[in-house]
């Protein structure tokens, strides 16, 4: 029978977080760092759902397999929810100072 | 071609048909019934009682100048009126507008898909439409478009919460997100004369629904986003001709999507309780089929009557009430239908 | 036959879209991208048998959250840096060094099962959504309303991080 191995999932989500990995480190503008973050977060809910689908597979127990759905759910609530910080606490760093260079926001280092 | 992507492709084809007229029918409906109401004439040159306006209004879209400003970001320039046609064009694949019907020995429900996720499809991609008015209004280079778009976006998201709830209160007592299902448990009436409409039980959650459609849709009263005295024409200042006409036809097929819906779920869809829905499948889909865009009319006709009798909203009087006045209303609905459901009365 | 071509459209989006966010000037494109791949993401989740979640992700994520984003560039205006400062070059590369030794990591981590390389068939009611909202309900109750807490508390977070600081009261004249 045809159907893709869930193979292909997983290496699309190890490269998708290995990009997102790439723009958080090498990226100037808060907001894109931030964008990368929430990329990555995005790889990790497709690598719940594969695994979820393989325990429905594997293991006929539904309340075992439908975890890693469970999982995403709380990710996409608690991404929402850093988002929200995370957004408030750039209008404030812009606020007073009126960039969002990652380099020019430098107070803190040594 | 298998039999059940011919049946796919004829069911998105009749709602294809429906939708694409809806513009030009409440054009006409839209200044003539103005004009009743304001004790005017409205258009009555073009043809007789006006009924060309149509006809007229395509020809000057299509043929006038196509003006594009030389600072504006035109890659999402161009791709804001094409995104903002797309979710009323798609959210249409959930709606019922027949019951199951036997096309040559295969059972066929009339609807164009009854996915397992139902009215959520339609919210999800009905979301999607405020990245066309936010494009809109980031990619004018313009300060008025750009206030527009960020009013009109605050506000449908706002909007949308209580749509949610009202939607969810009325999915409780059916338990499943499919929208043929909420069709069939409105089937049959109480005391033989009263059909089982959801609005009866539900009127907290119906008149939620129904101010949530109207400020979704940026109609009056909540139309401050794109309203001619205040910020010029709003997020599609700097758009013309056609890409102007996508944004007007998004409005309606927007409006014709949110009738359909509220028809739907509040008011039986297909289903009227004198008609007989058997026999040939083509007779069976025409029937359903008429009387749900008789529903969704009669919706569009009070769109239009609301937005010639009543003044605008402020933009914090809009914000203030959707978030201190429906989201509490919409809560309270669910609560109750919730404890109505438990109860066993709905 | 239709699955594999639909997973390879649709990855091959996800992955157009991701290094698009990634790699372009202009941060309201990269949001843009951020959508296409989170659409991608969900019609890949549909595939999986997640259609729950596919829904969810556009609902909540692509719908709101990134709106969010946009506002805030938009009141931000954040557009391309005009400036061309020092390039950290060393930076750059050890950070795709370690993005491509992490990714290669995961994937080989990811073959060592053998039961993910083949595929069956999915069972009815692994597709409803009445098992999870179910499970979500009665086994994981508690973090469900430990995440309705958190979020309460982000909103109060954001709104007390984001107002304008209270004007100082002026010395001397009245």
């Amino acid at each position: 029978m045809s159907g893709v191995p869930l193979y292909f999932y997983l290496a699309l989500a190890a490269v998708l977080f290995g990009i997102g990995t790439i723009g958080a480190l090498t990226r100037r503008n808060g907001i894109t760092i931030f964008l990368s973050i929430e990329l990555m977060l995005n790889s990790v809910n497709l690598t719940l759902v594969t695994y979820s689908r393989l325990l429905a597979q594997r293991a006929h127990d539904l309340g075992v397999a439908l975890t890693g759905q469970v999982i995403v759910f709380f990710v996409l609530a608690v991404a929402a929810a850093e988002a929200a910080v995370g957004l408030a606490l750039f209008i404030a760093v812009y606020r007073n100072r009126r960039t969002v260079d990652m380099n020019r926001i430098n107070l803190m280092r040594w | 071609m298998s039999f059940a992507v011919t049946a796919t492709l004829l069911k998105m084809l009749v709602w294809l048909v429906v939708i694409i007229n809806v513009t030009p029918v409440m054009l006409w409906i839209e200044r003539r019934g103005g004009g009743l109401i304001q004790d005017r004439p409205g258009p009555n040159r073009v043809g007789p009682f006006g009924i060309f306006q149509a006809v007229a209004d395509v020809l000057k879209f299509l043929f006038k100048e196509d003006v594009i400003p030389t600072e504006v970001d035109r890659p999402l320039y161009l791709l804001a009126p094409v995104l903002a046609l797309v979710p009323p064009l798609t959210a249409f694949i959930v709606i019922p507008f027949g019951p199951a019907v036997d096309v040559a020995g295969h059972s066929v429900s009339l609807v164009v898909t009854s996915a397992e996720t139902g009215v959520l499809l339609l919210l999800a991609l009905s979301s999607l439409g405020v990245y066309a008015l936010v494009m809109a209004g980031y990619s004018s280079n313009n300060k008025f478009s750009l206030l527009g778009s960020v009013r009109a976006s605050a506000q449908m998201i706002s909007y949308e919460l209580a749509l949610t709830l009202a939607i969810v209160a009325v999915l409780v007592p059916v338990g499943t997100f499919r929208l043929d299902a909420v069709v069939a448990a409105q089937q049959g009436t109480w005391l033989g004369f009263l059909p089982r409409w959801n609005v009866f039980p539900q009127i907290i959650g119906f008149l939620v629904f129904l101010v949530a459609a109207f400020a979704e849709t940026n109609r009056l009263p909540f139309d401050l986003p794109e309203a001619e005295s205040e910020l010029v024409a709003g997020y599609h200042t700097e758009y013309s001709a056609m890409k102007f006409a996508l944004f007007f036809m998004g409005e309606y097929m927007s409006m014709a999507v949110l009738s359909a819906l509220a028809a739907t779920l509040y008011f039986g869809g297909w289903y009227l309780p004198g008609i007989d829905y058997t026999g040939v499948w083509w007779v069976v889909g025409l029937k359903g089929l008429v009387v749900i865009v008789a529903k969704m009319a009669l919706f569009l006709l009070f769109f239009v009557w609301v937005r010639w009798s009543f003044p605008r909203f402020r933009f914090d009087q809009l914000l203030r009430l959707g978030w201190k006045a429906l989201l509490p209303l919409a809560v309270l609905n669910l609560i109750l239908v919730a404890a109505l459901t438990v109860g066993g009365w709905l | 036959m239709i699955e594999l071509i639909t997973f390879i459209f649709f990855a091959a989006l996800a992955l157009g879209s991701g290094i698009v966010v990634v790699a372009h000037k202009n941060p309201v494109y990269s949001v843009m991208s951020l959508v296409l791949t989170l659409f991608s993401t969900a019609v890949l989740f549909v595939l999986l048998g997640a259609p729950f979640l596919a829904a969810l992700l556009v609902l909540v994520y692509a719908g709101a959250i990134l709106v969010l984003f946009l506002f805030v560039l938009m009141l931000l205006n954040v557009a391309a840096p005009s400036t061309t400062e020092e390039r950290a070059g060393v930076q750059r590369v050890v950070a795709v060094c370690a993005g491509l030794v992490f990714a290669g990591l995961l994937a080989v981590l990811a073959w060592q099962d053998p039961l993910t390389r083949m595929v069956r068939p999915l069972s009815e009611e692994y597709v409803a959504i009445k098992p999870l909202a179910h499970l979500l309900f009665s086994t994981y109750l508690l973090p469900f309303e430990i995440v309705g807490l958190l979020l309460l508390a982000a909103v109060v977070a954001a709104t007390v991080l984001a107002r304008k600081p209270a004007p100082k009261p002026r010395e001397g004249e009245q």
